[in-house]
């Protein structure tokens, strides 16, 4: 059976522990990079990463970008939006037709 | 275009002939998977932009909650309330193939009956605020499954319109070219090969007459 995680900082994630959700309170690049792989290793089919924290180890979520298994997916940190999760969603349309043709 | 190098030969002609139809052929396949991927991807990325902006809207709102929550409670009473959670979620996946690209799609599973059952808390000493943030997302909660089912998809998907692009490129400018020219090549060999043989054969025949029957 598969898990889902959230990693971020104390105060974006603390409220997905309710849900239910495996909650990392994880701000430094090394730590959270580890703890990536751990949980690629480890059955974790979803993780959810705040935006500011997926900045600081954007080649590790490259990496699993190609491989089936774990979703990654950005999400806005307690601070607001800065864009990064619709960013890569435009990167995805340039990859495949050539040209960002959303908007 | 570089032809390819390989003896001029019957064999060789009736190889590349072959290879040229399969190339032709796998070219087209290829173009139709391209085409196919590449409106299944549209649909997908539609999709993956609207739930995304919805997402992010609710976990904003959430987070403001969550702010709230934050200013009017102590740090550690937050993290007491909410330290250990009554619900647990399990994730069932299972893959679809779309074009040959296996894509994830996850199902998910509560430890309790009750997928509300997610305060786990008492309601005496938190903020209503917290309550707010909690509900806002378990709300959500459903959408961000989808989301990261249908991200991956894309993810996927870009990979494999880009390869398969490459490679109907790579057949339809440069293999299948290649392939045109060397048999082209190989026909006029063989025909001027032909020729210098018929001439050949009417000067020794010349030769011969001659040397037999005297003849001019």
């Amino acid at each position: 059976m598969y898990k889902a995680a959230v990693i971020g900082d104390s105060a974006s994630v603390s409220g997905f522990a309710a849900l239910g959700l495996s909650v990392f309170r994880e701000t430094e690049p090394d730590k959270i990079t580890k703890l990536i792989s751990r949980l690629a290793a480890n059955d974790f089919a979803v993780i959810y990463i705040t935006e500011p924290a997926a900045a600081l180890v954007s080649d590790t979520i490259a990496k699993y970008r190609s491989s089936k298994l774990p979703s990654i997916v950005l999400i806005p940190a307690i601070e607001g939006n800065t864009g990064d999760g619709m960013r890569a969603l435009h990167e995805a349309v340039e990859k495949a037709v050539g040209s960002d043709i959303l908007n | 275009m570089a032809r390819l190098n390989v003896n001029p030969t019957r064999m060789e002609l009736s190889k590349l002939k072959k290879k040229l139809a399969s190339a032709r052929r796998g070219h087209k396949l290829l173009k139709d998977k391209r085409d196919e991927l590449m409106r299944q991807f549209m649909i997908l990325i539609k999709e993956n932009r609207q739930l995304r902006t919805e997402v992010e809207q609710a976990i904003n709102e959430a987070n403001r909650y969550m702010a709230v929550a934050g200013s009017v409670m102590q740090k550690e009473v937050l993290e007491t309330a909410l330290m250990l959670p009554k619900q647990e979620v399990e994730l069932e996946v299972s893959e679809k193939n779309v074009m040959s690209v296996y894509i994830p799609e996850f199902k998910t599973k509560f430890r309790t009956d009750d997928s509300n059952d997610i305060y786990s808390y008492g309601m005496a000493f938190t903020s209503i605020d917290l309550d707010g943030a909690v509900s806002a997302l378990s709300a959500v909660f459903p959408k961000m499954i989808r989301l990261a089912e249908i991200e991956k998809a894309c993810q996927l998907m870009a990979d494999e319109i880009e390869k398969t692009r490459r490679r109907v490129n790579a057949l339809e400018h440069i293999m299948i070219p290649d392939y045109e020219e060397t048999i082209k090549f190989i026909t006029m060999k063989l025909s001027e090969n032909e020729r210098s043989t018929t001439t050949s054969l009417m000067k020794v025949k010349d030769m011969v007459l001659k040397q037999s029957h005297n003849y001019h």
